[in-house]
This record gives C-alpha cells, structure tokens and sequence, in this order.
C-alpha cells in the first residue's frame, strides 16, 4: 500500500514535470517554438539583461521579500531554467542594460554602472559608479528605462508627470497648459554620456521630446537610430464625454512606435495619434475636437497599435536562432491595458512586426501569448486577475528571447526548436 | 394594538428600511460605473502600481469616514501606499458630487466584492466634509 502511494506519487509528479515541459510553460507560441519557466516569483521584474556568457540581471521596480532589487540569474546546468539566483540593492527601478562587462541599472531618479567580472559577477555589489542623477520623479511614469548606442552614450527616458499636461492633472475641465512647461525636463528621451560620473539634466542633451512615457526602447544597429514604444494618454471619454463615447475612449489613441533621430519631437500633449483616421489628432486639452488635425512638427510613428495595451518593452531581435523572417524585426512586450472597459482588457502578449531595410515590413502579430493565465480566448477582465504581465525583453547569447513578468516574477525563456 | 400588528409594523417597517438601503447601493452603484470603474476596475481591485485597490483595502473599510470624502471630493495627487504597495496615478476630483451621492458611493464601496463594512449616511458624510 504505501509503496503504491510512492509509486503514484511518482508517476503523477512525473507527468507534472512532462506536461510542464510540453505546455510551454503556459505560452502559446507559433509552430516549432517551446518555452521554459527560467525563473519565477523573482518580485516585481521590469526590465532585463543578459551577458555574453547568458547571465540574466532582472531590475525589480520594489525590492523583493529577501530586500533584494537587481537579480542575477544563471542556469548552469542548461537545461532553461535558472538555477543559481543572487541579488543586492535596495533601490526599486525599471532598466537595466549590459554593455560588455559594464551593467547599467536606474533608480526613478538616476543610473548606476556596476562592474562586472570574467564570471559576469558584479565586484562591488555596495559601490556603483553614480553615471546620472536628480532625474525627475513625480509618482506618474516615473520608471527610467535606458539603452545604449553603439557609442558608449546611454539614452534614458524620462516619463511625463501628467496625462495630458492640463493645468491640473486629470481634472475634468482643466486646460493644457501652452506651452507645456513639462517638457522642459520630462515627457522625452535623453542622453548622457555612458561613462561620466555624477551627470545632471545640464550635463545631457534633451535627444527627443513629445513623449508621453516611453517604457520600451532599443537602438536598432541596423539603422543605427534610437526605436521607442510610447503609452498614450488615458481617459479621453471620462473627461470629454460629449466628443467621444466609451466605446471610441477604449480604441484611442493608437499606442505608437516612433524612429526618434536627435531633435524628433512626437507631439506629446498637443496631438495624439489616431489609428482610424490614420491622423494626428488635436488634443481636446487643446482644443482638440477629435477630427482636427495638428502636430504639424511632430513625427508620425513608425508602427501603432491598439489603445492603451501599454508597450513595456521593445527588442529588436539579432540572433541567428529564430527563423529568418524574425530577424532585426521587433519584438515588443505588451503589459496589458486597464482602461479599455467596457470593452474587455487588451494586451499581456509579446507582439511581433517584421522589419526589413529598417522599416515595418507586413502587419504585426501575438508573438507569444498566455501570460495572464486565463483559458481559450477568456479576456482579460480586471488587470489584478492577470498571473502574468509582459514587462521585459532581452536576447540570449544563444538567440533565445527572454520575457519578464513584473506581477509576481517571472522570467520566460523562449527558443526555437526547428 | 396587539402584538401582532406591531409585529407586521416592524416588517413593513424593516422592509422600507431595506429598501431604503438597497437604493442607496444601486445608486453607488451607478455612480461607481460612470466615475471610479475605469480606474479602479468593475472588480475594485485596482491597477497594480498605478490605481488603488477598493476591494479589500484597509483605508476603505476603515473607520477614517472623513479621509474618503475628502479623496472623493478633492482628488488625490500624491504617491499612495496601500496594504505595502504604491500606486502613482494621480486621482480626479468630484466637487459637483452632494452628500447623498458620496455616501451611495461609500455605501458601494464598502460592501462590495469582498468588503463588508457598515453602509455611510449623507449625515456622515456631512460631518466627515465638516472636519479638517
């Protein structure tokens, strides 16, 4: 009897780890592709990086249970899943970037360089170089997200404290002020150079302006230009109800991918853009009436997408290892909407848009999808009920695609199996 | 007057008062569609870092009645903590909402999903938006 209880125990728990293997890790992926669950409940991954040698740092936006906020992660054995996890820091944040034996990491209000060793270990947990500081933090879009050019200078994105610039910040009634003074230190890109220690605003460039809040970014090496994903501006029925209904709130604005050359500006909080009509729309804030056009110095993105499915993360991917119609396009993490109601929510997938000659090359695609856990074609209802949220991108030396989750923590590694 | 009559008075009575309540909560109820669900979502539960939860939060279904009109009436701006988590979005003001409306929506608030605190009066209300 109790030897049948040791061999069912081992036969049901067999067939957990087999299905667990099979169902990809609860991902469902295009045809020849498998996932693992590399790490799980890590804490709050935002962004993540990983050296040439396969060593994953994950950025917590809080420090975890352990008081931990950058995380190493290796798997040793090779088989997918992490299996030698460390960390140090105190301080929440967003990005994270390796650059050799140089890792970047952000705080809400500045960047720190740690060293790296042959082993891809940190020297000195307790010691990094302070590369910016004094950034802006105004509790909205606060996250700092950076990558580097091939030119050892580092760009970081500084969120608008505001959803449309109005003199007072989602209030009913309140006008856009004109011209908007936030841009003046937010709602843009900026560039510091990657070594220098202790930069402050005056010691960057404002690169590009008229963004909202840029969580994904990427410098594509083919174009050798900076790509950024930006959040659009939330709540245009709630507070203009007579120029829009609930139904067009959930499907505006588009969510967008720009190019940004030095000097772009997106048009951030003048216009938004709107995917139906194809158009830069002028804000209601500003006068807008929802078919006005304006932004006639902004940029038009490169790509857009449907409302409010927030794009955490953009990766442009360079491996060998996926199938070739992958290569140099984007990938980008969709951390899911909260304002689409009624509609139901939309996003918590990896999405995908072909490129070549660094330009969009054919419609965007689910990618890897299923990170909220729910079953079939179930949507997302209320963004608490998701188990998972894409937040992160990062290639492996091996060409694998890396995805975080910032709910509860996981870390998905993606392959392609032929 | 005999027992009994008292008796069905104290029903028909109950049933008013009953029904008087539940007014109230379909009344929260609406106003809670058309301007707290969008963010703080049809299930109270909020977005995570960025929108409170209602459902389930400490402050909600505490005893701090005068904390929540204010928040409802003036809006919020500042980083929230909540039950070990923040949250960032800054919060619409409600000055057009009377008494009555803001004590629907409390009433809502606080005995919905799994909340079950005590229902609010507009007279609660009213001295809650007296206090400073």
């Amino acid at each position: 009897m109790k030897n049948l209880k040791i061999f069912l125990a081992i036969v049901f728990s067999t067939m957990t780890i087999v299905s667990t293997a099979q169902n990809n890790a609860g991902l469902k992926l295009p045809q020849g592709f498998k996932a693992t669950l590399f790490a799980d409940t890590i804490g709050s991954a935002r962004h993540i990086a990983i050296t040439s040698n396969g060593v994953v740092f994950a950025k917590l936006m809080y420090p975890n249970k352990a008081g931990k906020s950058i995380i190493r992660l290796e798997d040793k054995n090779n088989d997918g899943v992490a299996d030698k996890i460390s960390g140090w820091g105190k301080y929440g944040g967003t990005g994270i970037f390796v650059k050799g034996k140089s890792l970047y990491a952000t705080s809400n209000t500045g960047v720190f360089l740690y060293q790296l060793n042959d082993n891809d270990e940190v020297i000195d947990t307790s010691a990094p170089k302070t590369i910016v500081k004094g950034l802006i933090d105004r509790n909205q879009h606060e996250s700092k997200s950076i990558t580097l050019d091939g030119q050892g200078n580092i760009y970081v994105n500084i969120g608008a404290y505001s959803n449309a610039c109005q003199e007072k910040d989602r209030m009913p009634g309140s006008k856009g002020m004109m011209p908007c003074p936030i841009l003046d230190s937010a709602g843009g890109i900026w560039k510091f150079d990657g070594q220098k220690e202790n930069q402050v605003y005056g010691d960057g460039i404002r690169y590009a302006t008229g963004l909202r809040n840029v969580v994904g970014l990427d410098w594509n090496r083919q174009t050798n230009s900076l790509f950024v994903t930006q959040h659009g501006r939330d709540q245009l029925n709630s507070f203009y109800p007579k120029l829009y209904t609930a139904d067009q709130n959930a499907e505006l604005p588009a969510e967008t991918m720009y190019e940004m050359k030095q000097g772009d500006n997106a048009g951030w909080p003048y216009v938004y853009y709107d995917p139906y009509q194809k158009k830069k729309i002028v804000s209601p804030e500003y006068g807008g009436d929802g078919i006005k056009e304006g932004g006639e110095n902004a940029i038009d993105p490169t790509a857009f997408f449907p409302a409010h499915m927030a794009p955490n993360a953009l990766l442009f991917y360079t491996g060998n290892q996926f199938p070739e119609k992958y290569k140099n396009g984007a990938f980008i993490a969709f951390h899911g909407s909260w304002n689409r109601a009624p509609l139901p929510q939309e996003g918590y997938f990896v999405a995908f848009v072909p490129f070549k000659n660094g330009k969009p090359n054919g419609e965007w695609e689910i990618f890897a999808n299923g990170f909220s856990g729910l079953t079939g074609d179930e949507k997302v209802k209320n963004p608490r009920n998701a188990k998972a949220r894409p937040c992160g991108l990062a290639q492996g030396p091996d060409g694998s695609l890396y995805v975080s989750d910032d709910n509860k923590g996981a870390i998905f590694k993606i392959s392609y199996a032929k | 007057m005999n027992y009994r009559r008292i008796l069905i008075l104290c029903f028909l009575m109950g049933g008013f008062a009953i029904n008087a309540a539940a007014q109230d909560l379909v009344k929260g109820k609406q106003l809670y569609e058309t301007r707290c669900l969008v963010c703080h979502q049809a299930d109270g539960g909020g977005v995570p870092n960025m929108n409170a939860p209602l459902d389930g939060a400490s402050n909600v279904v505490g005893t701090d009645i005068a904390r929540l009109v204010r928040i409802i009436k003036k809006g919020y701006s500042e980083r929230v903590a909540l039950d070990g988590f923040y949250y960032g979005n800054a919060m619409t003001a409600n000055p057009d909402l009377k008494d009555v409306d803001i004590a629907n929506i409390l009433s809502y608030i606080r005995t919905s999903w799994t909340n079950k605190a005590s229902t609010i009066t507009a007279a609660q209300v009213k001295a809650a938006g007296s206090k400073k």
